[in-house]
């Protein structure tokens, strides 16, 4: 009977290590910039070519940053949810569109609604890999001394918002 | 009614089942005739095809031309710099290998930062910063990934060791303990019973 009582913890040990190995996402890939200042960047606002948008501006708040494109699945999934969190005015919600088209991301918006204070454009995703974006939509929660304290790696679901994000927010509202 | 429509339908069928006939096997006119209709299509469709590739080619000329870079010493170092590197879209593809959008991108990072004369050490810094070690085929030995180096070593030993303790026990179960007298006259008496 013994003889079969080590093979058997082996085995429920490795049992145990792929359970908890199904159940991780490997796209999410901690950040390193989470604890970092955010990257500074100054880029053409979407709605308006001739004013840009600079990471300076939003010293002193607390603020979303949302990488979006039009050309993106999962955008439309998360939109609904960041349309309801600017309705509620409880944090600002900055777009950074991402890899995209004008005239594709402004139709867009006046589809599904505008959730922005602003949208900067990062055509070329320059601005992305300086924010360490590799997928879209990404969404960073940004402090008072614009620091970033938190990525949420995919849509920002009513769950996240709940759970993780809201109560950042407000913790750092102070 | 219902027979009338059955009827009907049935000469239907027998009519174009006649017609199929005519025309595979049935008048050698119709059969020329069936050939003529289908080289016209095949000219048609030559004709289009050609153009297709003529309003393609300039499109296929540039799009091989965008990633080829002025200098082909900066192309090779990118490449092999980005042959260890993973992409984070397409896990198990380096960035090399990888045709993802976001790959391309990186690429034309490190071809660009190469191009601003920054050493390899330099750029690989770049992106672990944002992207963490992860982007890395080569893991970094550090405190974290100390397991990670170490752990197959580990369990070689403690496997070579299991082995060892494991066959001396063998050994020990399949050494044939030595006959008894009494047991070798048994052996000989049925030796000789097979025998007789």
């Amino acid at each position: 009977m013994t003889r079969f009582l080590l093979p058997l913890a082996v085995f429920v040990v490795l049992v145990g290590f792929l359970l908890v190995g199904l159940g991780l996402n490997p796209r999410q890939v901690p950040s390193p910039l989470v604890g970092k200042p955010a990257p500074e960047f100054q880029l053409q606002q979407l709605h308006a070519p001739e004013k840009t948008l600079t990471s300076k501006e939003n010293l002193g708040k607390v603020w979303l940053l949302n990488v979006w494109a039009s050309w993106c699945v999962s955008c439309r999934q998360e939109h609904p949810v960041l349309v309801e969190l600017s309705k509620s005015g409880i944090v600002p919600v900055y777009g950074l569109n991402y890899k995209d088209q004008r005239d594709d991301a402004l139709r867009w918006l006046q589809q599904f609604g505008d959730p922005y204070a602003t949208s900067a454009v990062d055509p070329e995703g320059r601005t992305g890999i300086e924010f360490g974006v590799y997928g879209v939509p990404e969404t960073y929660v940004i402090d008072k001394n614009g620091v970033i304290r938190y990525k949420q790696i995919g849509p920002v679901t009513v769950e996240a918002l709940q759970n993780k994000i809201l109560p950042l927010v407000r913790e750092l509202q102070g | 009614m219902r027979l009338k429509l059955l009827s009907r339908l049935s000469l239907a069928a027998y009519g174009s089942g006649r017609n199929d006939k005519g025309s595979r096997i049935g008048s050698p006119g119709s059969a020329l005739e069936g050939m003529r209709a289908n080289e016209g299509g095949f000219v048609l469709l030559k004709t289009a095809l050609l153009l297709c590739l003529l309003l393609l080619a300039p499109f296929a000329g540039a799009k091989e031309a965008a990633p080829v870079a002025e200098d082909p010493e900066i192309e090779r170092r990118m490449v092999a710099l980005s042959e260890d590197l993973r992409c984070l879209v397409c896990q198990n593809e380096t960035i090399a290998a990888s045709r993802a959008d976001f790959a391309n991108d990186l690429r034309r990072e490190i071809r660009e930062q190469m191009q601003a004369n920054k050493s390899d050490k330099e750029i690989v810094d770049f992106l672990v910063a944002r992207y963490g070690d992860f982007v890395l085929y080569r893991p970094p030995m550090k405190s974290t990934t100390l397991f990670l180096w170490f752990g197959p070593f580990i369990f070689l030993l403690a496997g070579a060791v299991f082995l060892v303790f494991y066959l001396k026990r063998r050994r020990k179960h399949i050494e044939e303990p030595a006959l008894s007298e009494q047991q070798l006259k048994q052996a000989e008496a049925l030796l000789k019973e097979g025998k007789g």
